[in-house]
């Protein structure tokens, strides 16, 4: 290309183009940079709006986590139960099918230890009453979960509007029934407060330990379980391809119906570790929304567990910032917060689009032709 | 002796200097383009002329559409330029082309089922507030006329024939004042009467001006109906050359880089014996049309059962049926295996007829969206078949990498490795993935439909000695397939299938291409021929 031939005409400005061939590092690198970006622009949000210090705002956001061990601690108890929500949603999402329903099969699951523990509380031991409880609310996620999957395989119903509505029908069974629990009390408050019968024990001084361990072990076995087992493999191509998992013999009814039980039943399971050990109620906000942003974690994630890990980690440090930061400054509510997080995330998914494709500049076209 | 100035060639990736015809109505000079790390074009010329009939010639990633591509403004170049009459254009978008007076017909087809002929034409088009159907249609019959296009403005395009939605794509582009015609592969989808007729057609076109190219790996139709024929391989420019001043084996010989032997060889099938019986089968698809009426057909061990069809005419439907994918209303499927019991299999799931000891291996139409998962890499996809072996829930990783790895190896697959998304590699090497799998798992009755579209010559002739392979070792083998000088060179004997009836069968050796075209597209009154094979 020796010869130098002035363009007629101005090529376009942009032009973008896919690229196969990304390095890990530079993926990273990527996201890492989205990030610093994202903390800029939210820098100069903050500093246009309540003219105050963003450094002095991002150390006091970061304390929400880091400030004491308590808060630490807590911070993780919340991950962990994030985390197993993204976890239970990881199968489904991976097969395609959009569980949308976390939230109501959490509550389900909740409310089923709830039940158990009101009623059976004192009827018997200890051991009895924890395997009754997981049992229950296994059962009863897994039912939640796996009646949109029974449509979905029978008459293809749309399973987004399935789960979504099931939603709404958890929520109102849960407010039906602590409204008759309570009675003309002004709140629930905590089941067996006096004999704590059904509360996790104490493991090294706090009763979540035992729902971090849980968690821990389901990031393994579901790893586990979606990389190298056949219903994992099963999973992976229907998600893919519908046709294929025919073409291949798979029961792709079965194994929707199979899948949806294993994330109703997980969610189920986090529904039992939200109540018995954390909070020891029952209320419609006992999911707290994780059931709609442990969605994001997994699609993050792609479905890798262990990045989810550090995915729910992220999202849970922002949120406990966010809460630090509207106690801390009469300026900043937690609306100012939520457009905090808002930014990042919103940076952290954008920077999808430059690990997948290439921005080429006309500018930097120009430089490259007068080095060669 | 290739590729550089034999036999009055010009000389493929010249620089700067060498003299082209500089009145060439559009040039393409070093043209590059990447994607990530592939090189679709390095230095790509080309020359159009107008009044002329161009004949784009090469194997499948030779960067034929990719060049043309940039033409019409769907990709931009990373390097290079275009020239129309000795100015210089940037082509930045397909509307760009369109100013410049450049369409291309692609090969899937890009129109609104729920509209008419005329309302896809226009559609995009800039105008004022009100519309005037009257007058679009008018314009469209005027372009019929003068070019000898048979279509009416008015019919919806759910209601017409595949060779009739392509006219309407390039009346479209007609429409839009196209002067350079670019059709991509444009005869993979017609019958040979319909490949006459465009033929006709673009030889109208060309009498009226304009230039034409047609991108085609199908060497007779260059003959037949190119003026002249340029040729690209691995992205480059090879050469180009008047059609009537060089044959097939010249041209077979530039595009692959070395000479390749050009016949299918078609041994006499050994001891041929029944193996799958089809008798009286229809089908109706979810949609609740029937797709299939009373097929009847027997296949036999050691023999290739050609299947010819215009596309949609139940090949699919058949095909599936038999694999257990589609379940017929009636009739029946009986496989035979050697000195044991027959058996049915209607009814039974894939799995099923696996369970059932039944080998029965399939190369479906859609290689990536059944056949494969485009996503996964070359070991996982060889698990799709086998990952259910072994008593525990867990995974087998390792026989489905040998098996990979022999693939790759014996077959001679073009990819970085086997741990690569299979959607990545080229049409030719995702097929050799498919076809060597399926053949893997010895089976006794071996289906393919359409194993070699879009595939290149020596793909081809690999797919061939594959399928020659399975044969020779008594596999029943059925072939759909589209073109019918291979169907006539390769099958013993071709089922003829008429919008889902059987046409008669025909004796590949005797059979006349002429006469398998008419029983395409004519049904004999519902009488078959049936059965008189092996003649």
């Amino acid at each position: 290309m020796g010869e130098s031939v002035k363009y007629a005409v101005k090529e376009p400005l942009v032009h973008i183009t896919r690229r196969t061939d990304i390095r890990s590092w530079k993926a990273w690198l990527i996201r890492v940079a989205s990030v610093v970006l994202a903390l800029i622009v939210n820098a100069l949000f903050i500093y246009s709006v309540t003219g105050l210090d963003p450094v002095k705002v991002y150390t006091v956001m970061i304390q929400g986590t880091f400030q004491s061990t308590y808060n630490f601690l807590t911070s993780m108890r919340d991950v962990a139960l994030l985390l197993c929500i993204a976890i239970a949603l990881a199968p489904a999402f991976k097969m395609r099918f959009w569980n949308i329903g976390a939230e109501g099969q959490v509550l389900m699951g909740g409310l089923a230890t709830a039940l158990v523990m009101i009623y059976l509380g004192n009827a018997m031991p200890p051991w009895l009453l924890m395997v009754t409880m997981f049992a229950a609310s296994i059962a009863a996620g897994a039912l939640w979960a796996v009646i949109p999957a029974i449509f979905k395989a029978k008459w293809k119903t749309n399973e987004t509007l399935f789960t979504l509505m099931m939603n709404y029908i958890a929520i109102n069974i849960v407010d039906c029934l602590t409204n008759i629990w309570r009675g003309s009390k002004s709140s629930m408050g905590q089941i067996n407060a006096n004999t704590q019968a059904g509360w996790f024990p104490r493991l090294l001084g706090y009763r979540f330990t035992i729902n971090i361990i849980i968690v821990l072990v389901l990031t393994v076995v579901m790893y586990i379980y979606l990389k190298y087992t056949k219903d994992g493999y099963e999973i992976a191509v229907i998600g893919e391809s519908e046709n294929t998992a025919r073409y291949a013999g798979i029961n792709v009814k079965r194994a929707i119906v199979r899948t949806l039980l294993i994330s109703g039943a997980i969610c189920g399971l986090a529904g039992c570790i939200t109540v018995a050990g954390k909070n020891q109620t029952i209320s419609v906000n006992t999911a707290g929304g994780y059931g709609f942003t442990a969605i994001i974690v997994a699609w993050l994630a792609k479905f890798n567990t262990f990045y989810m890990m550090l995915i729910a980690f992220i999202l849970i440090v922002l949120e406990k910032g966010a809460i630090q930061i509207a106690s801390a400054y009469t300026l900043l509510n937690d609306y100012a917060a939520d457009i905090i997080t808002g930014v990042i995330l919103f940076f952290i998914l954008g920077s999808e689009f430059f690990i997948n494709y290439r921005v080429v500049f006309r500018a930097r076209r120009d430089r490259e032709e007068e080095q060669a | 002796m290739f590729p550089a100035g034999a036999g009055g060639i010009r000389p493929g990736r010249c620089k700067g200097e060498c003299s082209l015809d500089t009145n060439a109505s559009i040039k393409l000079r070093n043209i590059t383009k990447r994607f990530g790390t592939t090189l679709a074009n390095d230095r790509c010329w080309l020359d159009i002329n107008r009044g002329e009939i161009l004949a784009l010639l090469g194997e499948n990633g030779s960067g034929k559409t990719t060049l043309m591509n940039m033409l019409s403004g769907i990709y931009y170049p990373d390097e290079g330029q275009i020239f129309i009459d000795d100015k210089e254009v940037v082509i930045r978008s397909p509307k760009d082309a369109f100013d410049l007076g450049i369409g291309m017909i692609h090969q899937h087809f890009k129109l609104v089922d729920v509209l008419t002929a005329a309302e896809n034409i226009i559609l995009g088009l800039p105008g004022k507030g009100r519309l005037d159907m009257k007058a679009v249609s008018d314009k469209v019959r005027r372009i019929c006329q003068t070019y000898g296009f048979d279509i009416d403005p008015d019919q919806k395009i759910y209601d017409m024939s595949v060779s009739q939605k392509q006219t309407v794509e390039i009346v479209k582009v007609l429409y839009r004042g196209a002067e350079v015609l670019i059709l991509d592969e444009p005869t993979a989808v017609l019958t040979p009467q319909e490949t006459k007729t465009l033929f006709k057609v673009l030889r109208n076109m060309r009498d009226d001006g304009k230039a034409i190219v047609i991108i085609t790996h199908k060497l007779h139709e260059v003959e037949e109906v190119s003026d002249r024929v340029a040729i690209l391989r691995k992205g480059s420019f090879v050469g180009d050359m008047p059609t009537k001043d060089t044959n097939a084996r010249e041209m077979t010989n530039m595009m692959v880089g070395r000479p390749v032997a050009l016949n299918i060889e078609r041994p006499d099938p050994v001891d041929p014996k029944p193996r799958l019986e089809v008798r009286n089968v229809n089908l109706t698809d979810e949609e609740g049309i029937q797709r299939l009426f009373d097929v009847s057909f027997t296949a036999n061990s050691g023999e290739i059962l050609g299947i010819a069809g215009i596309s949609g005419c139940g090949q699919k439907e058949l095909l599936e049926a038999i694999a257990g994918l589609q379940r017929p209303d009636s009739g029946s499927i009986t496989f035979m295996p050697e000195g044991q019991e027959a058996r049915e299999l209607i009814g039974l799931t894939p799995r099923q007829i696996q369970q059932q000891g039944v080998v029965l291996s399939f190369v479906p139409e859609d290689r990536l969206g059944m056949g494969l998962v485009g996503s996964m890499d070359i070991t996982n996809n060889m698990m799709l078949r086998s990952y259910r072996s072994g008593s525990t829930g867990f995974l087998d990783m390792k026989s489905p990498r040998d098996l990979g790895e022999d693939i790759v190896k014996r077959l001679e697959v073009v990819t970085p490795g086997v741990t690569t998304p299979v959607r990545q590699l080229s049409g030719g090497n995702v097929q050799k993935v498919l076809v060597g799998r399926e053949i893997a798992s010895a089976p006794s009755v071996l289906m393919t439909a359409y194993a070699v579209r879009g595939l290149d010559i020596n793909s081809s002739y690999t797919i061939y000695d594959l399928i020659n392979q399975q044969k020779k070792e008594g596999v029943a083998v059925i072939y759909v397939g589209e073109d019918l000088d291979i169907l006539i060179g390769l099958c013993d004997r071709i089922l003829v299938l008429c919008s889902g009836r059987v046409n008669g069968i025909v004796d590949g050796r005797t059979a006349d291409k002429e006469q398998i075209g008419l029983m395409m597209t004519r049904l004999e009154g519902g009488e078959q021929e049936g059965g008189s094979a092996n003649g």
